[in-house]
């Protein structure tokens, strides 16, 4: 088992990353299935980062509740920031949800008596286990899945292909996309708990512009067919850096090739290409 | 059943519709003509709330629709379909009918988290049900079809059984026989007369006037936005106002040779 205790001293960073980042797939994957354009799954992690690692540093509150209070909070964030928002589509959508990112990078920023500003917080104690992040994966991907195959999830897929249409079946759209986008955040703030607590210090700009892209490259990647879509971006946008580590500074271009490569061939996502691939193996 | 009193709509300085007032009456089979852009289809729009009358009030078996989100209205009992085809073209046919049928179910997201065994048998409760509706306009057999790649005529009876699997009381249908072909209107009217005589009331928009007339007990007729008759199909078709908005003024100056064509 020595081997094992090796590998886990040296990858146990990423291994755990790729767990919250599979969270975090899952969280944007909430919003894209019913065809909304958020970039705020990056703020709602970070907002669940602050509150657990802050209660984790401050008070006497037990990991795992102030874990659940960092997905309680952005959720009710959420709540409050999606009937305005929502009304909106598309790219003003984006626009809308990108701004309200910033606002709570920069507040972050600014309450320095609390989130110690741009140096962040440090020495958070690392709480967060191996199983924590197996069990969150875990238990996200199968309400998920059970998502998908039930009502909720035809129904969310009809407001992504026809909104007005789904509305005159009588589907109250406005409460589903609510419900998306509340739990999307939950999900990010979740992510944002646990990575808190194995990355030892966070600062603000984790959780700014470039984090909400990644993310929504995670979604669009994995592709919103299934939430396995979105497991797999998640892991496929985690481990492409680390493959891709002998290529020194040439890192980010082949990275950034070998993403626009798979979205040119399969804009559905990897996850629509690997149907693709089985429908032909059963055709021949 | 269905009442409109003084409906007006504007779209900014257009008047699209002025001051309509019509009833549809309980059972039985509504129809609805005019030339395009007679303002047929925005009727259908502020009846179904999505769109919202400048002035005057729908009332539907006693309550009024006025103001209500359009997943309401579908609630009260009213259920439509699209002049240009609106199905969910990349689910399948019984996808389709469930997100429709969504609301008897009453999905709560804690039920769908419960156990296997409740689970699987909810879905196959769905199956059955989707399979019944889609029997009612023929295309059982194509369940698990995409809906993008059914035929025109089978999208459009589709978009029936997506109405009927709301369980509503009237059902408006916005030009459904567009596109057919006449032994496909015909079944049309055979599927719609059945779902009359099973206690549905229906308004139905159309061109075809041989469907119309062969269908309606009564029938509207709108021209630039104002309702210039109402009456049966023989009625109708002899009132010189509708022959006139359909066919133009007869010109008694313009003496053709060879006119009586018509």
């Amino acid at each position: 088992m020595e081997w094992l205790e090796t590998f886990w001293a040296t990858y146990s960073t990423l291994v755990l990353s790729i767990g919250t980042n599979v969270l975090l797939a899952l969280s944007i994957y909430l919003t894209l299935v019913c065809g909304l354009l958020t970039v705020a799954n990056a703020a709602f992690m970070g907002i669940g980062a602050y509150t657990a690692a802050m209660l984790s540093l401050h008070s006497a509150v037990p990991f795992h509740l102030s874990l659940l209070l960092g997905a309680v909070l952005p959720a009710a964030v959420a709540l409050l920031l999606g009937p305005p928002t929502l009304r909106l589509s598309g790219v003003y959508l984006a626009m809308a949800t990108l701004a309200f990112g910033e606002i709570v990078r920069i507040f972050l920023l600014n309450v320095e008596g609390l989130t110690g500003g741009a140096l962040g917080l440090n020495g958070i104690p690392q709480h967060t286990q191996w199983f924590d992040v197996a069990l969150a994966v875990i238990a996200a991907l199968y309400m998920l899945l059970r998502f998908a195959g039930s009502q909720i999830g035809r129904t969310l897929t009809a407001i992504c292909q026809d909104e007005t249409a789904t509305e005159v079946m009588g589907v109250n759209v406005r409460g589903y996309k609510l419900f998306a986008f509340v739990a999307g955040a939950a999900l990010a703030g979740l992510a944002g708990g646990l990575n808190a607590h194995f990355t030892f210090f966070i600062s603000p700009n984790e959780y700014g512009f470039d984090r909400g892209v990644e993310i929504l490259a995670m979604g669009v990647l994995g592709g919103t067919g299934s939430p396995w879509g979105a497991v797999i971006g998640g892991v496929l946008i985690t481990l492409l850096p680390e493959l891709l580590r002998g290529l020194g500074n040439y890192r980010p271009l082949i990275n950034g090739v070998i993403l626009i490569v798979i979205i040119l061939y399969s804009p559905k996502g990897v996850w629509d290409l690997s149907r693709y691939l089985h429908r032909r193996a059963a055709v021949n | 059943m269905l009442q409109l009193s003084s409906v007006a709509k504007n779209f900014g300085g257009l008047q699209v519709l002025q001051d309509i007032s019509l009833t549809v009456p309980e059972r039985g089979i509504f129809g609805l003509i005019g030339p395009n852009g007679a303002g047929k289809t925005t009727l259908f729009n502020l009846v179904t709330g999505l769109l919202e009358p400048t002035r005057g009030s729908i009332e539907f078996l006693g309550q009024r629709l006025t103001g209500l989100a359009p997943h309401r209205v579908t609630r009260c009992g009213i259920a439509r379909t699209f002049q240009n085809i609106r199905i969910f073209k990349e689910m399948t046919l019984a996808e389709n009918v469930l997100v429709a049928m969504g609301r008897q179910d009453g999905p709560s997201p804690i039920r769908v988290l419960l156990p296997s065994a409740s689970w699987r048998m909810a879905q196959q409760r769905e199956r059955a049900a989707a399979t019944v509706l889609l029997a009612k306009v023929g295309l059982a057999d194509k369940a698990t079809t995409l809906a993008g790649k059914l035929s025109y005529g089978e999208q459009r009876r589709l978009e029936i059984a997506r109405a009927l699997a709301t369980a509503p009381k009237l059902l408006l249908l916005d030009e459904p026989a567009a596109g057919m072909n006449s032994a496909e209107k015909q079944q049309l009217m055979d599927e719609i007369v059945k779902l009359e005589a099973g206690g549905l009331s229906i308004w139905i928009i159309e061109h075809d006037m041989r469907f119309v007339m062969g269908l309606c007990q009564q029938i509207a007729v709108l021209n630039f936005g104002q309702l210039i008759a109402q009456g049966t199909p023989g009625q109708i078709r002899t009132n010189p106002e509708v022959v006139e908005a359909y066919l133009g003024e007869e010109n008694p100056n313009e003496n053709v040779p060879g006119q009586n064509w018509s």
